[in-house]
């Protein structure tokens, strides 16, 4: 038995997205909250159908959610490790508790805010925190200092996401001549989804000159490659194929989902370099790929849109080809090629805008987007959607996809 | 200079912000030959594999003994950035900064690499493939960093 087909996404909610730190004197835990009862309400459900939550980055607390909102009994309350790499995964998290008899209605959610909390802070203390973040893994119990293995990184600049995605991208381009206009592409074409639509945070258009006119940030990749950081909360909601039918929407029914990755990615570059060199220069996204497709028993030519996690424009290139939309290497011309491009492209990808133009809500938007695509509801509509892929990360492990059908 | 939380910097280094080397059984002669200027490496006793950093299971082969190798300190660029962009104003004087993945001489395909400041370099042409050594800043009696520069051509 798999989860194929045995649970919907039913329900989608969102509050408005703000730029970073704009949310104020909205809280996070208030922007859930607003999530959650619209995901309810598209559903047409209440708070007394909640009885789990399937979260990943640990979005929210639900101990708080549930006595906040007055929510009668939690049956289910577990979140995928790691960070945003688990978002799509939160899906099968949902499937899974469903199919097994221990839930029956699941909020998957993120609630973003970043008023004084950000990285950096004091400068030696925000850098040593940075660089030790990925340590450990251990619990939040019993934690006694830093990690042997600290040394071996902290002292070595690498203080960002965005330096690590760097190094991947950087051996990318050199085993395959990939290019930056690649990546120009994704951002591009991403800019000219979000420009449709109202709730977007970046909508003016954006050319190739511009592209190359923007500061480098961490050589290969520039301004323009990372995402926005944004604050506001999605939630979504999922019950049983069964129950599913006789809800307010249209049902996008969990094909399949997956999380997981390599052993020999683990923490990915920001702490372990012995990855193979094949799976280095990737996305980490292969393994899960693979599962995926297997339990949905579909393939890549079957995906009718493609939501993948874009929180630097190289790695939507890199997933392209663990996906299996084009060959291992060729990710780089199948984007200059103009195939991701909405309206003409042979796979539409990030039709909401992605990370990139749309909002950085850790991947909650691709869910959404995906549902208003299956659902017939997009602003940028893919012809007679019938299946939708949504990743989350790449990051470290574990990294996740979800194939959706309406 | 002074006011700078990360002390006196110099271009293209990346300032020494962990002094102590929080060191256990596992770790400490990587440290302790550090010290002596000299790349020593845990080499698996079982089946040959290194690992770095050091950790207490062999990846390959779950064994936990480990036999330590010194290294020619040697080895060629498997991925490098240049950090443009300063992450902290006391960074502005570093900035561009060279990162880079070193695959290490000596270690027979087996993959060790270290991931670590390229200092000395000329961060415009530095590329992957680029043949670098390394060179330790003696920061205390406890902590030496590894950094790597490019190797100097011979004849």
């Amino acid at each position: 038995m798999t989860i194929k087909d045995q649970a919907a996404v039913v329900g989608i909610g969102r509050t408005p997205y703000w730029k970073r730190g704009q949310s104020y004197p909205e809280t996070e835990m208030s922007m859930a909250c607003t999530a959650i009862l619209a995901a309810l309400d598209d559903a047409g459900l209440t708070v007394t159908d909640i009885d789990g939550f399937a979260i990943y980055a640990h979005a929210c607390d639900p101990a708080t959610v549930a006595a906040t909102l007055g929510i009668p009994e939690v049956r289910y309350a577990a979140s995928i490790t790691s960070g945003g790499g688990g978002s799509a995964g939160a899906l099968g998290l949902a499937a899974s508790a469903i199919a097994g008899g221990m839930a029956t209605c699941c909020v998957t959610l993120m609630s973003l805010q970043q008023l004084t909390r950000r990285l950096g802070g004091s400068a030696v203390d925000g850098m040593l925190a940075y660089a030790t973040m990925s340590e450990g893994g251990g619990s939040a119990y019993g934690r006694g200092g830093l990690p042997p293995s600290v040394a071996f990184t902290a002292n070595n600049g690498v203080l960002s996401p965005g330096h690590g995605f760097s190094l991947i991208t950087a051996r990318h381009m050199h085993l395959y001549g990939t290019r930056r206009e690649a990546f120009a592409e994704v951002c591009i074409s991403q800019r000219s989804n979000a420009a449709k639509r109202p709730m977007s945070l970046q909508r003016e258009p954006l050319t190739l000159d511009d592209y190359f006119d923007a500061r480098m940030v961490s050589d290969p990749l520039c301004l323009l490659d990372y995402t926005m950081e944004s604050d506001g909360a999605v939630a979504v909601v999922t019950v049983s194929a069964d129950r599913a039918k006789d809800l307010k929407q249209p049902p996008a029914y969990i094909m399949s989902s997956a999380h997981g990755g390599s052993g020999r990615w683990g923490p990915a570059i920001f702490r372990y370099c012995q990855t193979p060199d094949e799976e280095f220069a990737s996305s980490g996204h292969r393994p899960v790929a693979r599962r995926l497709y297997e339990m949905a028993g579909v393939g890549p030519e079957d995906v009718d849109v493609a939501l993948l996690y874009d929180h630097f424009s190289p790695l939507v290139v890199l997933q392209l080809e663990d996906y299996g939309f084009c060959p291992i290497g060729e990710g780089g011309p199948f984007v200059e090629d103009g195939n991701i491009r909405f309206g003409t492209g042979k796979i539409p990808v990030n039709t909401h805008g992605g990370n990139l133009s749309d909002s950085y809500i850790i991947g909650m938007t691709h869910i959404v987007e995906a549902v208003e695509q299956l659902r017939g509801t997009a602003v940028n509509q893919v012809e007679n959607a019938e299946i939708a892929l949504v990743t989350g990360g790449p990051a470290s492990l574990p990294v996740s996809g979800t194939l959706l059908r309406r | 200079m002074t006011d700078n939380p990360f002390g006196a910097v110099q271009p293209g280094v990346f300032p020494t912000i962990l002094t102590e080397t929080h060191a256990d059984e596992s770790t400490q002669p990587f440290w302790d030959a550090a010290k002596q200027d000299r790349l020593v490496a845990p080499r698996c006793t079982n089946c040959g594999t290194f690992r770095l950093p050091p950790e207490g299971f062999c990846f390959e082969c779950q064994d936990r003994e480990v036999e330590w190798v010194e290294l020619p300190g040697t080895g060629t660029i498997f991925s490098r950035i240049i950090v443009r962009h300063p992450l902290h104003p006391g960074l502005a004087p570093v900035v561009p900064y060279v990162v880079g993945v070193v695959e290490l001489d000596g270690t027979q395909g087996a993959g060790a690499r270290m991931l670590v400041n390229i200092i000395d370099c000329d961060p415009e042409t530095i590329a992957i493939g680029d043949r670098v050594e390394i060179a330790f800043e003696h920061v205390n009696e406890e902590m030496s960093v590894p950094r790597f520069r490019p190797t100097e051509r011979q004849g």
